[in-house]
């Protein structure tokens, strides 16, 4: 009885959630045609937060289950909506509907996507984990996401590692004649070296574009070679390292005698099958993913623009806008940079200058809040895992204490200051990237699984000791 | 943040891991699992429900039996036979 009264109070604040999207889709509609393509954003962000709470879908636990469980169904999830994904994107640059654009390719990806990767399981989510996370009512998720927020903000515009840049850099900055003062170590980071990087896509690179004419070289260049291929090799990694003895075992049990390639075939498919829900929101992610890049893109055609900040400065909005009369406007689903611009905005408002330096000041704004498109996607995303989390009774509110706080901001800030020198996290610089036929993506994302692999050997070694330490009976 | 593991009875146990998320359910799962005997019951009480689908398939693959799974007021509780 108590539990069928708590299910449909959880439904009831479920309608009550959605019918205030709703309400706020409605109000900007009326103030300004325009916002529609804000509005885009909030319900992909909104779609994006009921997947990833149905399917527990967290990057973070890809790699550090696997390490310190030895449970894949994640990293199976994750390739998998890599893939659906990849078909999609291939399938929009073929149209040319599509609004993805490769990163500066470097070493520096690998080292932040280590980093990201200690942060992301000391937080227990990674970027957008921990906003599903929070949606579920999760306070160490809240003060991860602050702690990647502020520790990207901060991280832009100190000069505190200008000592250690080198002299090359500082003069590759400024050769650019940017109409900023690059006093901040991360500018000279940004314009004297990540964009003197080269950016690769594999479809338009020369091997590929003379040798596969036409669509294919996105069919089978971005997707198939750059994507599809490197997916599938973890999924045979780790079904050889971490399921095929004991699913072999229980084969030649039941068939009492010896197994061979089908077996290893139905392991391969029982091992991305053990989760149903997660494999299933890994495809539909991946779809999901792709139609939001189509629908961007349609907006950007309906309103000739390519980028909301031209449609901000159409509205007068001119103090939200960067010097490149920009602002942060992805085009698809991107989860850090926009946490970085509300910790400027919140610092901004305290009075400290943000706009002097290139990634605020030239690159991204710093726009109000309510007019951000991208921060409204998290948004979306923290409001939509609430909606399905809601439904299902599984929403509590859960304030951090002892370790976790520690836990959530060291974590969070970690994983700040892992996604800003790589222009993004595990979405942006892995996921998107990885899908679309940009190696860096890979590189950001075998950093990520060794900065996993790392924090994970030291939550091992704290769990066993706190355990000794406080368990009566361990 | 107070956790407790404690022996219930002559082959029982109760792991309490409310107010921990990811991955702290699951990893304290495992070694509790470590620690009990083969066929002694495990009680694990839980309020991250991300690490539910983990630890299911976690105790599938080490060959233990979920005997009971319930919500109890934003708790999920599981009574696992160790394998």
């Amino acid at each position: 009885m108590a539990d069928q009264e708590n299910n449909t109070k959880g439904q009831i604040w479920a309608f009550i959630v959605t019918g205030i999207v709703i309400l706020i889709s409605l109000a900007y509609y009326k103030a300004n045609v325009y916002y529609m393509y804000l509005v885009v954003y909030i319900w992909f962000g909104f779609a994006y937060g009921m997947m990833l709470q149905y399917g527990r879908f967290c990057m973070a636990s890809a790699s550090r289950d696997l390490f310190a469980a030895g449970v894949p169904r994640m990293a199976v999830g994750i390739m998998v909506a890599l893939m659906f994904f990849s078909i999609i994107q291939a399938l929009l640059s073929a149209t040319d509907m599509s609004t993805f654009h490769p990163a500066p390719f470097g070493i520096h990806t690998l080292i932040s996507g280590t980093i990201f990767g200690v942060g992301m399981v000391l937080a227990g989510g990674c970027a957008s984990g921990s906003l599903y996370k929070i949606g579920e009512g999760n306070g160490t998720s809240f003060l991860s996401i602050m702690g990647i927020s502020f520790g990207q903000a901060i991280f832009s515009v100190v000069p505190w590692f200008n000592s250690i840049i080198p002299q090359s850099w500082e003069i590759s900055a400024k050769a650019k004649d940017l109409p900023v003062s690059l006093n901040a170590s991360f500018d000279k980071y940004l314009a004297g070296y990540v964009w003197d990087q080269p950016k690769i896509q594999l479809s338009h690179t020369k091997v590929i574009s003379e040798a596969l004419p036409g669509a294919s070289k996105y069919f089978l260049g971005d997707a198939l070679i750059s994507a599809i291929i490197p997916a599938l090799l973890p999924l045979v990694l780790i079904y050889t390292f971490y399921i095929r003895k004991g699913f072999l075992k229980k084969k030649a049990k039941q068939k009492g005698g010896e197994t061979g390639l089908t077996d290893d075939l139905a392991g391969i498919w029982s091992m991305i099958t053990a989760s149903k829900r997660t494999t299933l929101m890994g495809v539909l992610i991946g779809i999901v993913a792709g139609l939001h890049i189509f629908i961007m893109k349609g907006m950007q055609i309906k309103f000739g623009v390519s980028n909301f900040g031209e449609l901000l400065t159409k509205m007068g909005h001119t103090s939200d806008v960067s010097l490149n009369g920009t602002v942060f406007d992805p085009g698809y689903w991107y989860i850090t940079t926009q946490e970085a611009q509300f910790g400027a905005w919140v610092m901004e408002k305290m009075g400290i200058n943000m706009r002097d330096n290139v990634f605020f000041g030239v690159n991204n704004g710093i726009p109000e809040l309510w007019r951000n498109p991208a921060l409204w996607m998290s948004i979306g995303i923290i409001l939509g895992a609430m909606v399905m989390s809601l439904m299902n009774r599984e929403f509590k509110f859960k304030l951090p204490k002892g370790e976790l706080i520690v836990w959530g901001l060291l974590g969070g800030t970690l994983m700040g200051i892992g996604s800003r020198p790589a222009l993004g996290c595990n979405i942006g610089a892995f996921f998107i990237r990885a899908a679309g036929g940009d190696p860096s993506g890979w590189l950001y994302g075998i950093g990520m699984a060794t900065g996993a692999f790392v924090g994970v050997k030291f939550f091992n070694w704290w769990s066993e000791r706190k355990m000794a330490k406080e368990m009566a009976d361990f | 943040m107070a956790m407790k593991f404690e022996k219930t009875g002559e082959k029982s146990y109760l792991l309490d891991v409310c107010g921990y998320v990811c991955p702290h359910p699951q990893i304290y799962c495992k070694k509790s699992l470590e620690k009990i005997g083969e066929g002694d019951v495990l009680e694990m009480v839980f309020d991250n429900p991300s690490s539910a689908e983990t630890i299911i398939q976690m105790l599938d693959q080490g060959g233990h039996e979920v005997l009971e799974k319930k919500h109890e007021g934003g708790k999920i509780i599981f009574r696992i036979q160790k394998g």
